[in-house]
């Protein structure tokens, strides 16, 4: 069951081109066997209100953290997520979801720390779709359960913890957040509830560059000539560079990690999910303010 | 506890009567029964007051009517169904009360209807928010 690339010439230039698909494509191949599409949003019941024919939905936060400690579900919990949304390990799966695939890429994510290897993005989400006119239903999805195997989680790879950050200095670091919460003006984005981060600022020396910079305003992915003038010529990263980007909880810098590692080949990207939710309300740790990057902490022990 | 108004109890046991999922079904439901802007507010949208703390454009208008009656109005887009899920529960359950009876509303309502679980924490702060925002309101208006 080998489902087609997209080859839209955009995707082209892109490191990865594999990993994303038109909304055009989708129409096309929407059925093809070995194909699932996974709707993943930010607003938790806006699958229900409409969904792309035969998608199933996955929600962040009901379905891919665990309930009880702060973290992802476990290769169980995931092989049973799986095989109850008809997904098998060999399936290509296509996400798709709200605010410029935001959440979407925060599936693909967690899909990559579980090693799922074919799972694309839908280049301009819900939200191109929808503006495309393209059919929406309320109709339920059939499923046919799989039998996903457990797969443990491989964190090391893409996903930085503190302790990472705190050896990282001297090496990037992307903040993706605004511009007031990176000053420290705000803890939390602009226009969200204030999420109880006890200190407001950034980790010292992490370049500022939002998230939403990477999307354009139909919600696609920027080209990729754009991508290199942000993220290279702007925020000063080079091949080669071992990079940490982070955001609030982590879902921001999903996207960020995305465009890093698949658009522009960068091959050392990790994403900390801890975010500024546990940076900004750790002890000890140092803490830059305002709208300069801030010079390299000295190690206190 | 006891002093929360029938309508408010009434929907806290539907929601608490049914499953994690069932609730988020019900909570559509809510999000469906929005009702449209009464035309004075859509002819002036000045009147209304954006929710910032939400996660999409909320806008919302508290009223007392000439028995004294408190109604919540509140306009939020399609594409926003569990903040306008949670502006209709409060629409709904407000209707018609009285202003004092509004502002005994225990501010923690919103956690306490069973949508922690299915909702998220960050995105039950939203519905915080605007019950908040809709007593601040009337307190200005009975000034």
């Amino acid at each position: 069951m080998t489902v087609p690339f997209d080859t839209t010439e955009k995707f082209t230039a892109y490191a990865h081109p594999a990993k994303l698909v038109s909304t055009e494509w989708l129409a096309k191949h929407r059925t093809d066997p070995g194909l699932v599409v996974v709707e993943s949003d930010e607003d938790v019941l806006l699958y229900e209100v409409g969904h792309i024919r035969g998608s199933v939905k996955i929600d962040w936060h009901t379905d891919l953290n665990d309930k009880v400690n702060r973290d992802y579900i476990e290769g169980a919990a995931f092989a049973e997520l799986m095989s109850s949304k008809g997904i098998a390990r060999d399936s290509t799966v296509v996400i798709y979801g709200d605010k410029s695939n935001w959440w979407a890429a925060y599936a693909l994510w967690v899909f990559t720390l579980f090693g799922h290897e074919d799972v694309r993005l839908l280049d301009g989400g819900r939200t191109k779709w929808l503006a495309e006119e393209r059919e929406m239903t309320t109709d339920a999805s059939p499923v046919s359960p799989t039998d996903y195997p457990v797969v443990d989680r491989n964190d090391s790879p893409i996903r930085a913890f503190k302790d990472d950050v705190l050896a990282h200095f001297g090496k990037p670091l992307i903040d993706v957040r605004s511009d007031e919460e990176y000053s420290g003006a705000r803890t939390t984005m602009p226009a969200y509830p204030e999420e109880g981060a006890l200190r407001g600022g950034h980790i010292p020396t992490a370049a500022s560059v939002p998230w939403a910079r990477a999307a354009a305003t139909d919600s696609t992915f920027r080209t990729r000539a754009e991508l290199d003038d942000i993220y290279r010529t702007e925020a000063g990263l080079s091949d080669g560079d071992d990079v940490i980007a982070y955001c609030r909880i982590g879902e921001r810098s999903s996207h960020t990690w995305f465009v890093l590692t698949h658009l522009l080949g960068f091959q050392n990207v990790r994403n900390y999910d801890g975010s500024w939710t546990e940076w900004g309300n750790a002890v000890a740790v140092p803490i830059a303010v305002g709208t300069e990057p801030g010079t390299t902490p000295v190690s206190r022990r | 506890m006891s002093e929360l108004p029938a309508q408010l109890t009434e929907i806290q046991e539907d929601f608490l009567a049914l499953e994690q999922k069932d609730r988020l079904l019900l909570l559509l439901e809510f999000a469906n029964d929005l009702p449209e802007l009464p035309q004075e507010f859509q002819d002036h949208p000045d009147l209304l007051e954006r929710v910032v703390e939400c996660q999409s454009p909320v806008f919302i208008f508290v009223e007392l009517d000439a028995d004294g009656a408190f109604h919540l109005h509140a306009t939020a887009p399609r594409e926003s169904p569990t903040t306008r899920g949670f502006a209709s529960i409060l629409a709904q359950g407000l209707d018609g009360l009285s202003a004092e009876q509004v502002l005994a509303v225990p501010d923690d309502y919103p956690q306490s209807i069973g949508l922690s679980e299915a909702v998220s924490p960050l995105r039950l702060r939203g519905m915080s928010a605007m019950l908040g925002r809709a007593k601040r309101q009337l307190r200005e208006r009975i000034g």
